[in-house]
């Protein structure tokens, strides 16, 4: 039989036919979410002074999915009450080994309901369901148990000196990643034996709420940790409370710089994780495929809502074709649509606003007269979905290739030497990640060193881990989130 | 007949050089009697400038240098001060020190750049980490310099607070612009002739005279500036610095105290002034074989 023979007989295979994937839509039926969520202050949840509350919504579908308290000035004034409260009363006098186990107990009611919370997460924010699912619920249990194991080894944790807590921990998050930026923020907070104020943002209030009731289910003290619901301006109370310690912000280096100002001269300390533009540089000895699937990874996870997400790709020019093709093809491949859905690579953009965010920067490209590729998938007529966009031919000095646009949005670039790669990665008021792609060892390190960032995949991208201290460079923020380093962003170290 | 003494003409530090003010200006602060000390560099908006693009140059080879190297020279430091040792008592003194406090600041600040020199290769091991990530990853964190820090060093003593603000800040890879005591600027400037004679690459440490008030701005506006330290004792200075930062997310530093006592050194301030970079690498994972056999 000959080799052509082989094919014919085996024609079934058509590649070019209609291979598609069945639907595999996640249940939701055990997920009972309530109709509306109130303030979580002093042990109990609470209405909103205002009497105000504002609607969440499905991104995938513009369903309203719940109602939640919208925390004002005296509401945050209440929690922070409750939680100085709570810190000098009960949890500066608990003894470290006890306050571990409480932060123990959270991360097993968490991994308990884990189901529940990515399907939660899935439905308010938009993102898929695998990545809910295998990423952010179980590292938001993980962080919760790492943190637990430190409760009573702080001395451990910075030589030759003494450590103490700060005392009441306000904390803002960003709507990329709701259930995880939570558990970075309480995690730590809580282990170096501070109590907190968080707000979660407003178009993904849901897992902390539900977090907030795993929390009042674990028998945490009250007032330990109080979770208030709210826009900008609830954010700013916290930030602006005079009895607050620590200020602990994610979000855009425009609202970081805001709150830098703010604190200035209250002696709240302070860290703030901002935004990025980060560089994924792949070299002509890199695995091709491999790196075509990390750029992909890099740029595409979570619809590109990724603060460290390799937004700028530097292609080496000798294998410029080659990758940029690739990507093309792989484009086409990629499933946007039903977040729910357990074969859906890209979900729903966060929010209408960001859509039009996306949009905009999208118009700019294309005025700028970079070359844009658009996915040909298909997407939902409703929702906010964007398909996959690659730019090439951008030049350094584009706005797409220097601002950051928080969507599925890549823009190619070229090199031909080391250091003009380098010069061009580093050509960024941002520094928050960085990958490189090459086989070659030395290279590896050459790059990794040289690069103004604060997290550095090598033939990787998009790994996160408790232990693993994340945190940026320059504008993206300072001070480290996991491993032993984020705890310094809790602690009093004497001098 | 008696001979006419050399008089000193103190100018500024910049790049390794010694340039006057590009202002022109001066000024004249008076000892304790009441007496002209030294016709001291008015330092300009523009000689700071120049001082950030010379320490801009130099981060790519201070930071580059190998931690051994940077050991080195600031051991190599101490031992031009140590060699100086009786101009900078006399300079003090000078200032209004009496003779006894003047030695014993000029032999603290000598040992503590023997200590700040052995901390170079040694607070990245203390202070890093291998991070035991639950993935097939390689995973560790080091520190790296945070690049150009401004340096506003303590008003209240001519020498010890400027080598204790300097030092941990180079000890670490970082290049900096300083800002002397503005009534007791002369060591500061003295202390620039010892690093001029100790191999410090040029641009690492650039000193500049004047007065706080007129370059505070300076410091936490220039876009090219990665943080400030402040030690000068002023908090209508310190809260400017703090609320100025904002440009460019300049991380600030406020040390309250004036670094006079033997115990005011220790590796953190070598750490304030660093990154913690996070490198990940996959481990392959083929086979079955362990590392148990």
């Amino acid at each position: 039989m000959t080799k052509k023979d082989k094919h014919k007989e085996k024609a079934t295979f058509d590649f070019n036919g209609g291979w598609d994937y069945s639907p595999s839509p996640e249940s939701t039926s055990h997920v009972k979410l309530k109709e509306r969520y109130d303030l979580y202050i002093d042990g109990k949840f609470v209405a909103p002074n205002s009497g105000k509350y504002f609607q969440t919504t499905n991104p995938a579908t513009e369903k309203v999915l719940a109602e939640v308290a919208q925390a004002d000035e005296s509401d945050v004034d209440k929690a922070v009450k409750a939680a100085r409260k709570a810190y000098e009363n009960v949890w500066s006098k608990l003894s470290a080994k006890e306050r571990g186990k409480y932060i123990y107990r959270i991360a097993r009611l968490m991994q308990e309901k884990a189901r529940e919370l990515a399907v939660v997460e899935t439905l308010d924010a938009g993102k898929t369901i695998r990545e809910s699912r295998d990423v952010d619920v179980p590292l938001a249990c993980n962080h919760f148990f790492y943190y637990a194991g430190w409760a009573d080894k702080l001395e451990y944790a910075f030589p030759n000196r003494t450590v103490s807590s700060l005392g009441v921990a306000g904390q803002i998050i960003p709507w990329n990643f709701p259930l995880l930026m939570a558990a970075w923020k309480i995690a730590p907070a809580l282990a170096a034996g501070n109590t907190v104020v968080l707000k979660p943002a407003e178009t993904t209030p849901l897992t902390a709420m539900l977090l907030a009731e795993i929390i009042h289910e674990s028998g945490l003290p009250a007032g330990v940790v109080n979770i208030l619901t709210g826009y900008g301006d609830t954010g700013a109370a916290i930030v602006n409370h005079p009895d607050i310690n620590k200020i602990a912000f994610t979000g855009s280096t425009n609202v970081g710089k805001i709150i830098q100002k703010a604190v200035a001269g209250t002696g709240k300390k302070l860290t703030l994780e901002l935004g990025g533009k980060s560089a994924n540089i792949v070299f002509e000895d890199a695995p091709i495929d491999q790196a075509v699937e990390g750029i992909v990874n890099g740029i595409f996870f979570n619809q590109g809502h990724v603060c460290c997400a390799g937004s700028r790709l530097f292609v080496q020019e000798s294998v410029a074709e080659e990758v940029i093709q690739k990507l093309k093809d792989r484009l086409d491949t990629l499933y946007v649509g039903d977040p729910l859905d357990k074969n859906t690579d890209i979900g729903a953009i966060n929010s209408k606003e960001q859509l039009e965010t996306i949009r905009k920067y999208i118009k700019i490209g294309k005025d700028e007269g970079a070359n844009m590729y658009e996915s040909s998938c298909e997407i939902p007529k409703k929702g906010y979905f964007v398909r996959p966009i690659l730019f090439t031919d951008v030049a350094q000095s584009s706005r797409i290739a220097q601002e950051e646009i928080f969507g599925p949005v890549l823009t190619i670039q070229t090199f031909r030497t080391i250091d003009e790669v380098i010069q061009k990665a580093n050509n960024s008021p941002y520094g928050l990640a960085a990958g490189v792609w090459t086989d070659k060892g030395s290279r590896i390190f050459n790059m990794t060193s040289k690069l103004r960032a604060g997290v550095i995949w090598a033939n990787t991208y998009n790994k996160f881990d408790p232990t693993s201290p994340f945190g940026g460079y320059k504008e993206s923020g300072f001070g480290r989130e996991g491993g032993l380093q984020g705890l310094g962003a809790y602690l009093k170290i004497e001098r | 007949m008696e001979r006419l003494e050399i008089l000193k003409t103190y100018k500024i530090f910049i790049g390794g050089q010694f340039p006057r003010t590009e202002s022109g200006r001066y000024y004249t602060p008076l000892d304790k009697k009441g007496q002209p000390l030294a016709n001291m560099c008015l330092s300009s908006r523009k000689d700071f400038r120049n001082a950030v693009v010379a320490a801009r140059k130099a981060v790519g080879s201070w930071s580059e240098k190998t931690a051994f190297n940077r050991g080195q020279i600031l051991y190599r430091i101490a031992e031009m001060l140590e060699g100086r040792k009786a101009q900078f008592v006399e300079e003090l003194v000078k200032q209004g020190s009496t003779e006894a406090k003047a030695k014993q600041e000029v032999e603290v600040a000598i040992d503590r750049c023997v200590y700040y020199a052995g901390w170079c290769d040694k607070y990245q091991q203390v202070f890093s980490s291998v991070n035991p990530v639950a993935s097939s990853h390689f995973n560790f964190s080091a520190l790296e310099p945070m690049g150009v820090v401004g340096i506003i060093a303590p008003q209240a003593n001519g020498l010890i607070g400027l080598v204790s603000t300097i030092l941990p800040v180079i000890a670490g890879g970082n290049t900096c612009i300083v800002l002397a005591s503005e009534n007791l600027p002369l060591c500061a400037i003295t202390f620039a002739e010892v690093l001029a004679t100790s191999d410090l690459t040029g641009g690492v440490v650039n000193i500049l005279t004047g007065t706080e008030k007129e370059l505070v701005e300076q410091f936490h506006s220039h876009m090219d500036v990665n943080a400030v330290v402040y030690a000068g004792g002023n908090k209508e200075h310190a809260l400017a610095i703090e609320s100025g930062a904002d440009c460019n997310v300049k991380r600030v530093f406020v040390y309250e105290h004036d670094f006079t006592k033997a115990t005011d050194e220790n590796p953190y301030y070598i750490t304030d002034l660093q990154e913690l970079k996070t490198t990940w690498h996959p481990i392959e994972n083929v086979g079955g074989a362990t590392s148990t056999y």
